[in-house]
């Protein structure tokens, strides 16, 4: 049977960066990058994608109309695919990226490639949420979504090997956004964890394909990391769980439902409040010692400051940095490539109390040293 | 570039050969055993009858029933279709593909070797004790420590040697619960961290810094009272020598820890640095690579492990002594961690490396370090103006016998990555080379270790052949995914490997989940389950 692949693009995505515009939501900045000289970036990042996929007789290739993804495929020697919806061309906004998705998923894709940004991520997110398996082919200004493989090539080389499978591996990889307006009138990042798309593992990362499922492997990690931090709770104590799939392990160790783009407090191993604000904690801290369990988010290894802003650097302050604990799999430690951990916290006494190496639990019994910056 | 010369023409035989199961008829013999005269047949008792009866078989064991010729020429066939260490150039890096030269295997399959015991008493086996004795003497000359064991077959096990001592010299100071973990690197051998875990150690792993050198800073920030020990690689496996080993070894000895030096492969230092003077307490060599006995399934290994005298007494029993006259096996040593397995060890291999040694001689024995470290570094000029290749951390440093290198760029440019070179290769004659060891910190990784073996002509062979694998992916890469074409098995589909009901690791399990005896020639009775 034909595999059924979605294909979206978002043909205006990138092209902010050639001049210099720091990403391109809003049709005010694209109507600014066209003046300025801009062109599409996006349309060519996904031919380059679709042309790794050398089994185009086994794949039904269903997309959107024109440049946003027909005139890709038909480039790339996908000849007449499955064609739906309708768009004015030129005029593309983020909810055609949206409609595109939401008739694919509709239609049983096996998977679905989107080229764009972080706001195409975004779109795609708000769209099908963890109901179908996505790609993302990196086009955008900025990306600081993990659910993009590293270049086009690789996006179909990944995306062939999923087809191809016999089981396909899956995980779950943040949707990051930053507020481009924040950025390009204050010139400060403020990043948040929008979300967690389903995207299909790249199991060279962490063995050879001739070995056992990483995706199973993965979530035995955090089960053993979870287990540790569960065995070390003392009674006193509050924890502080920050967001993440790693700290979501904890929770469910523990019977609790977990916040996952939040923060919640736990206490006596049962739940102390849920999805807390940077108000809510500090009441909480009034009242009872306590300790932060982090992971690091998204693909650049920051263990605060991006999609945890609710431990706000006073929360930081008064905990303290030794009563921080930050868990992150072995699979994520070793992603990072050398790079150190990092904290943006947004207040540079802060930052300066966390840096240094530091133990990271990555196991049961396993910690990792990691350089703090 | 300095011209490389042509790849040669290269086609496996393709021998579709079925499961030695399925071969032979029912009765076939590869020797009949004539009958037995009346008078033996009749002084004697049936031969099952030596079987004490609870220990007998209920049924025959369904074993192939094959005549001699079809055995050998299954065999052959089988062994046709492989790349051996001996028909190829085998750079494998980490494990030191040495030639072993052919005269120690005489030695080896002597009767001297092979028929004696090691239940027979010390006095009837003088001469293979004096040769442990005297190879252990060597490697304490090697390595600067004072007592040595063979009895691990493998690496592996020497380093969970390493672990058991870690906790009996801890736990006789009295400090056996309290230091309760281990550090090591992770481009240090994988074993180093599991065997130390299997021990019941807690693991501290240390990154290097984003030279890829270790990283001290990190190395201080894990020391604490609960530091049982380091265990390490150096050079680790990215062919980087760690050039602040002592500041390292200190630092531990300081916290109170013990230093174990992972020296499996050794070839870059033979004698050139010794594990006592860069402050280790420990180390172990396998013999199987450094020094030459036969790798893998050409012969058994064996691991040389080693320790300074304040340890010597947890040393697995029995060690060989010598009192000046004879040789001993002592085997009462209260303090000793025990038995690793029977008896003392795979002695043909030290046999065959007590021979090695002594046609080297030490000056042969740096010379050895000084060819594998040259050869790496000849290799190493020529692959990096091959297209795609990436030589990881510190460009412009020299390595010591092998190099962590990686396609990355070439993935990134063709899709093409190291499994799919690593199969083309096998078009060429060339058995596939070492990636890594997990995980793969460095992408898409190749580490070749050309020891002293091999000539410059074999090394500009193998550049040669690599060059063309990537020029081929920059003009078809789709040649390289989809190879090989020219070996006796093609592009195995990988997915395969995920389905349980593919795999059996029996025959008896085959046909359980076949449910059917396969139809090709062969038995004609239907075995039973």
């Amino acid at each position: 049977m034909k595999k059924k692949l979605g294909l979206v693009v978002n043909p205006i995505a990138g092209m902010g960066g050639r001049v210099a515009l720091k990403g391109s939501d809003g049709r005010e900045t694209i109507r600014k990058a066209i003046e300025l000289g801009a062109t599409p970036v996006s349309p060519k990042r996904a031919v380059e994608a679709l042309k790794r996929l050398m089994m185009k007789d086994d794949i039904e290739l269903i997309t959107y109309p024109h440049d946003m993804g027909e005139e890709e495929a038909e480039e790339s020697g996908f000849h007449h695919p499955t064609v739906i919806g309708s768009i004015t061309r030129g005029e593309t906004t983020p909810l055609d990226t949206h409609r595109a998705a939401k008739e694919m998923a509709a239609l049983n894709t096996d998977l679905l490639l989107f080229a764009g940004g972080d706001g195409t991520a975004r779109d795609i997110y708000d769209a099908v949420g963890n109901t179908v398996v996505v790609l993302g082919i990196p086009a955008g200004v900025k990306i600081h979504s993990a659910v993009y493989a590293i270049n086009s090539v690789m996006a179909g080389e990944l995306a062939v090997m999923h087809l191809k499978s016999f089981a396909p591996l899956l995980c779950e990889a943040e949707v990051m956004d930053i507020d481009e307006k924040v950025l390009r009138e204050e010139d400060r990042v403020s990043a948040r964890l929008y979300g967690y798309l389903k995207i299909p593992c790249d199991r060279k990362m962490t063995q050879s394909p001739k070995e056992t499922s990483c995706g199973e492997e993965e979530a035995d990690m955090m089960r053993g990391i979870a287990e540790r931090i569960v065995d070390a709770m003392e009674e006193d104590w509050l924890y502080i769980i920050g967001p993440g799939t790693t700290t979501r392990a904890i929770m469910e160790r523990l019977g609790i439902q977990k916040t996952l783009l939040g923060v919640d407090v736990v206490g006596g191993k049962k739940i102390v409040a849920n999805d807390v604000n940077e108000a809510q904690l500090t009441r909480i801290i009034d009242v009872k010692k306590a300790k932060i369990i982090v992971t690091p988010i998204g693909g650049q290894g920051y263990i605060f400051g991006r999609g945890n802003q609710q431990i706000s650097p006073e929360i930081i302050r008064r905990v303290g940095s030794d009563n921080i604990i930050v868990i992150a799999t072995p699979g994520k430690i070793y992603s990072l490539m050398l790079k150190p951990l990092l904290v943006d916290t947004g207040d540079e006494e802060v930052d300066q109390l966390l840096r240094g190496y530091r133990k990271v639990v990555t196991g049961y019994r396993e910690e990792t040293v990691c350089n703090v910056l | 570039m300095k011209r490389l010369p042509p790849v040669k023409e290269y086609h496996s035989p393709v021998w579709s050969e079925p499961i030695i199961m399925e071969m032979g008829r029912k009765g076939e013999r590869g020797i009949m055993i004539p009958e037995a005269e009346k008078e033996i047949t009749a002084s004697a008792k049936k031969g099952k009858s030596y079987v004490p009866e609870k220990m007998r078989r209920k049924k025959s064991p369904q074993l192939p029933e094959i005549s001699q010729p079809q055995i050998l020429r299954h065999y052959l066939h089988l062994s046709q279709m492989c790349l051996g260490m001996e028909t190829n150039i085998d750079g494998e890096g980490t494990a030191t593909m040495k030639y072993s030269p052919k005269i120690n295997e005489a030695f080896a399959r002597s009767s001297k070797m092979t028929e004696i015991h090691p239940c027979q008493d010390e006095d009837t086996v003088q001469g293979i004790l004096e040769i442990i004795h005297k190879f252990g003497l060597f490697l304490r000359e090697i390595s600067g420590l004072d007592q040595f064991t063979f009895q691990p077959p493998g690496g592996a096990m020497a380093t969970f040697a390493n672990a058991c001592i870690l906790r009996a010299h801890h736990a006789s100071r009295g400090e056996g619960a309290q230091r309760d973990e281990v550090i090591t690197t992770i481009f240090s051998h994988p074993c180093n961290a599991a065997t130390a875990a299997t021990a019941g150690f807690k693991v501290i792993t240390l990154m290097p810094n984003p030279t890829g050198y270790p990283d001290f800073e990190a190395l201080r920030a894990a020391l604490s009272p609960r530091t049982a020990g380091l265990m390490i690689t150096n050079p680790e496996d990215t062919g980087i020598y760690n050039p602040r080993i002592k500041e390292f070894t200190r630092a531990v000895h300081e916290a109170g820890g013990l230093c174990f030096y992972d020296q499996a492969n050794a070839n870059g230092i033979l004698g050139i640095t010794r594990a006592r003077e860069a402050g280790f307490d420990a180390c172990h060599f396998n013999l199987h690579k450094t020094f030459s006995a036969p790798h893998g399934s050409f012969g058994p290994g064996c691991a040389a492990y080693g320790v300074r005298k304040e340890l010597a007494k947890f040393l697995p029993k029995p060690i060989v002594t010598f009192d000046g006259k004879k040789y001993h096996l002592d085997d009462d040593r209260p303090d000793s961690i025990g038995k690793l397995r029977e008896f003392h060890g795979n002695i043909p291999a030290v046999l065959r490396a007590y021979s090695w040694i002594m046609s080297m001689g030490a000056e042969g024995l740096l010379e050895v370090a000084r060819t594998s470290v040259v050869n790496n570094n000849y290799l190493t000029k020529m692959l990096e103006e091959i297209p795609g290749t990436v030589r990881y951390y510190a460009p412009r440093e020299y390595r010591l016998e092998q190099t962590r290198w990686s396609w990355e760029k070439l993935t990134k440019d063709t899709g093409v990555g190291t499994l799919d070179i690593q199969r083309r290769m096998v078009d060429y004659g060339l058995q596939s080379f070492f990636m890594s060891h997990h995980p793969w910190i460095v992408p898409e990784p190749f580490t070749p270790e050309f020891c002293e073996s091999y000539s410059v002509d074999d090394l500009d062979y193998w550049a040669a052949v690599l060059k063309q694998i990537s020029d081929e992916a920059y003009s078809d890469p789709e040649l390289v995914k989809s190879s090989p074409h020219r070996a006796p098995i093609h592009l195995v589909k990988y997915d395969g490997l995920d389905d349980p009901n593919k795999w059996a690791m029996t025959w008896r399990a085959y046909l359980k989940k076949t449910g059917n005896f396969p139809p090709v020639t062969g038995q004609k009775e239907t075995p039973q389950r």
